[in-house]
C-alpha cells in the first residue's frame, strides 16, 4: 500500500505522457501542456513560501524573463514572411523604425545560450534581488510588498519599451520555427507537451532534494523561527538567497514552456494578478508538500478553462470563492487535506465529526498505555 | 587571575532615553556557574541580548576569551561558542525531536554542507546520548510542536548542549515546570557547569538556592550586589528591591 502510494504520481505522469495525447483533442492537450508548465513555477513558490516562509508576489518577473528569452531566440532564428521584416530583423522592429538589433538580443542567436539563459537570467536576477532584501533583514509582509513593487517596475519597463521588446504587444512565437516545425503546429505542440512532462519531474526531484535533507530542515527552521536559526550559528541569508534563486530559475523554465505553448509572451505575464494567482494555486494544492502545488496549478487552471468556456464572466468569482473555501476549510490545501484526515477534518469544522486524536504525548506514555489493560474487568 | 571567558565592562544600553542597562560590569571564569536574579525590568534579558549580539550596547565593551565581540552578528557569536536558551522554549515545532537536535549539533553551518554532507556517526551518537540523558529518546521521531511544555524546555536545553558552546546562557529554564522537573533541571545544569560556563536567569528562588551558585542581583539595569544566596538574601538593599516590588502587587 505504501509502495502503491509512492508510485501513484509516477503512474499519473506516465498516463499524462502516453495516454492523454491519444484521448484528448489537440486543443485540450495544448491546454494541459500549459497547466503542467505552470506547475513548475508553482513548485518554486512552494519552495520559498511553503518551506521557507517567503511569500513572493513577484514570481511573474522571473516567469516572464524566461518567456522573453525563448521568444527572442525564436524570433531571431526564424526567417519566414510572418515573423521577419524587410530588414531581416523580427517584424515588429519595422513599426518603430529600428534598423539595428538592440545589443541584448545578440546572445539569443544561439540555441544553447538561450537554453541556459532561460533559467540563469531569472535565477541571477532573483539571487541579486533576494540578496539585497535578505541581507537587510527584510521579511514577512515587507518582503511581499517589495517583490510586488519590483514586479510593477518590470511590468512598466517592458510595457513601455516598444523599440526593445515590442512593449505591450509582446512577442509572438506561434508563427516562429523550432526544429524545422512551426511552433504553433500540432506536431510541435505535442513535442512541447512531452518536453514539459519530462522537465516537470526533474523540477519536482530538485525541490524534493532541497527540502528533504538537513538543508530542508534549515528552511523549515527559518520559516518557523529565523532568530533561533541565527542563535544556533546559522546565517539564514545564504539559505534564503539559494531557495529564492532556485525558485526564480524554475519560474524562468516554466515561463519559457508556457510561452511556446500559448504562442505569445507579453508584459501581461508580469501583471500583479498573475503572480497572485500563482500563489493561489499553491495554497489550493497545499503548501509545503511539493505534490500539492502541482495538483493546485493543474486543477485550478483546468477549472478556469471549464468555467470560462461555460460562463465567461464568472471565473474571477469562482476563483475568489475557491480561495476562501480552501483557506477556511482546507488550510493545508487539497493535498494536505487528503493526507491529513480528509473529509473528517472538514466535518469537524462544523462540529459534526470529532476534532482530533489524543494528545500525542499520551500515545507514548507507558502508564497511559498500560491503563486499558489494568482497568479492563476480567 | 586567568583571563575571564566572558567579560562586560561598563556596558550601557539606551533604548531612546530608557536605560535598560547602566554601566554594568561583570566577568565570568571558565567553568563557572552563575545565577542572575532581579525584579522585572531589571535588565536581565537585555543583558543576554547584549552578549548574544541581538542588541548593540550604547557604550562599553563585551569580550569573549579576551577578544571583543562587539558588533558581531548573532550567528558569528554563536559559532564562537555562546549558546542561548530563550525565555519561552523556542524549538522548531515542525521538525522532529531528533532533527531539532541534529540541526543544532551540525558542525558545519553552511548551506552546502547541509545539502551534501551527511552527519558523522559520532555526532549522531552524541545526539542520542543527549536524548537518553534527558529522557527524550522515546520521542525522537515526534514533532517538537506536540511535546509538552516541560519537554520543550528540556529539548531547548538539549539543543544548547548539542551545539556544544563554551558559554551557556539560560533565560528562565524552569518557567512553567513542575517541582519534579525543576529539581531535575537543577541537576542537569549543575552537571553542565565545569565543562561549560553557565549563566542562569531565574525568578524561582527555590531553584536558585538548589543550584548553590554565586548570585548576581540586577536592579534597574545596574549591578546591585553579588555573593552567595544566603548573603544576598540578607542584604537590606535586596530585600528592599524585592519587597518594594511586592508592595506594588
Amino acid at each position: 500500500m505504501k509502495l502503491f502510494r509512492k508510485l501513484v504520481p509516477w503512474i499519473l505522469l506516465a498516463f499524462a505522457f502516453f495516454v492523454l495525447p491519444e484521448i484528448l483533442s489537440q486543443f485540450r492537450l495544448n491546454l494541459f501542456g500549459r497547466y503542467f508548465s505552470l506547475a513548475i513555477v508553482a513548485l518554486g513558490i512552494d519552495l520559498i513560501w511553503g518551506y521557507t516562509g517567503l511569500l513572493s508576489l513577484g514570481q511573474g518577473i522571473f516567469f516572464a524573463l524566461g518567456g522573453y528569452a525563448i521568444a527572442m531566440h525564436l524570433l531571431l532564428v526564424t526567417k519566414n514572411d510572418f515573423t521577419t521584416g524587410a530588414n531581416g530583423l523580427p517584424k515588429f522592429f519595422e513599426n518603430y523604425g529600428v534598423d539595428n538589433l538592440p545589443f541584448f538580443w545578440e546572445p539569443f542567436w544561439s540555441f544553447p545560450v538561450t537554453l541556459i539563459a532561460i533559467w540563469i537570467i531569472p535565477a541571477v536576477v532573483a539571487g541579486l534581488v533576494g540578496y539585497l532584501i535578505f541581507r537587510n533583514r527584510i521579511k514577512g509582509v515587507y518582503f511581499s510588498i517589495i517583490t510586488q513593487a519590483s514586479l510593477m517596475v518590470f511590468y512598466h519597463f517592458f510595457n513601455g519599451q516598444q523599440k526593445l521588446v515590442n512593449g505591450t504587444n509582446g512577442l509572438k512565437t506561434s508563427t516562429t520555427e523550432l526544429f524545422g516545425m512551426i511552433v504553433g503546429s500540432d506536431d510541435a505542440q505535442l513535442l512541447l507537451y512531452r518536453v514539459t512532462l519530462i522537465i516537470l519531474p526533474f523540477a519536482y526531484l530538485l525541490c524534493k532534494f532541497l527540502t528533504s535533507g538537513r538543508f530542508g530542515d534549515a528552511l523549515i527552521g527559518i520559516r518557523d523561527d529565523e532568530a533561533r536559526v541565527r542563535f544556533t550559528g546559522f546565517n539564514p541569508v545564504p539559505f534564503k538567497v539559494i531557495v529564492f534563486l532556485v525558485a526564480g530559475g524554475l519560474a524562468g523554465i516554466s515561463g519559457a514552456l508556457y510561452t511556446v505553448q500559448s504562442g505569445i509572451v507579453s508584459p501581461q505575464y508580469m501583471a500583479i494578478s498573475m503572480s497572485i494567482e500563482m500563489v493561489i494555486w499553491v495554497a489550493v494544492g497545499g503548501r509545503g508538500t511539493l505534490i500539492g502545488p502541482i495538483i493546485g496549478a493543474v486543477l485550478v487552471n483546468y477549472l478556469r478553462s471549464l468555467v470560462s468556456e461555460a460562463l465567461p464572466e464568472a471565473w474571477l468569482f469562482v476563483q475568489g470563492g475557491l480561495f476562501i473555501f480552501v483557506v477556511v476549510l482546507m488550510p493545508d490545501g487539497i493535498y494536505g487535506w487528503l493526507t491529513k484526515g480528509g473529509a473528517a477534518s472538514m466535518l469537524s469544522a462544523f462540529g459534526i465529526a470529532k476534532r482530533a486524536k489524543t494528545y500525542p504525548s499520551l500515545d507514548l506514555d507507558e502508564q497511559v498505555n498500560l491503563e486499558p489493560k489494568t482497568i479492563t474487568p476480567k | 587571575m586567568p583571563t575571564p571567558i566572558l567579560e562586560l565592562q561598563d556596558v550601557s544600553v539606551d533604548f531612546d532615553g530608557f536605560f535598560a542597562l547602566t554601566d554594568l560590569s561583570l566577568s565570568l571564569q571558565p567553568g563557572e556557574l552563575r545565577s542572575i536574579i532581579g525584579p522585572n525590568g531589571a535588565g536581565k534579558t537585555t543583558f543576554l541580548d547584549v552578549i548574544t549580539g541581538k542588541v548593540k550596547p550604547t557604550k562599553g565593551a563585551v569580550s569573549l576569551r579576551g577578544e571583543s565581540i562587539l558588533g558581531l552578528s548573532e550567528q558569528k557569536i554563536s559559532r564562537l561558542g555562546v549558546g542561548r536558551k530563550f525565555q519561552t522554549p523556542r524549538v522548531f515545532n515542525n521538525l522532529s525531536v531528533v532533527r531539532n537536535l541534529e540541526f543544532a549539533a551540525a558542525p558545519n553551518k553552511t548551506p552546502f554542507h547541509l545539502m551534501f554532507e551527511t552527519l558523522t556517526s559520532s555526532v549522531k551518537d552524541e545526539v542520542y546520548r543527549i536524548m537518553d540523558y534527558v529522557g527524550l529518546a522515546p520521542y525522537a521521531k515526534v514533532e517538537a510542536g506536540s511535546l509538552s511544555h516541560g519537554q520543550k524546555q528540556w529539548l531547548a536545553i538539549s539543543m544548547l548542549v548539542a551545539q556544544a558552546p563554551d558559554v551557556i546562557l539560560l533565560d528562565e529554564p524552569v518557567a512553567g515546570l513542575t517541582d519534579d522537573e525543576t529539581a531535575r533541571t537543577a541537576e542537569l545544569i549543575k552537571s553542565l557547569a565545569g565543562d561549560h560556563t553557565v549563566v542562569v536567569i531565574e525568578h524561582d528562588m527555590e531553584f536558585i538556592r538548589d543550584l548553590g551558585a554565586p548570585v548576581t542581583v540586577l536592579h534597574q539595569g545596574q549591578l546591585l550586589t553579588q555573593g552567595m544566596m544566603e548573603e544576598v538574601k540578607a542584604d537590606p538593599r535586596v530585600i528592599e528591591v524585592y519587597l518594594g516590588q511586592s508592595d506594588d502587587h
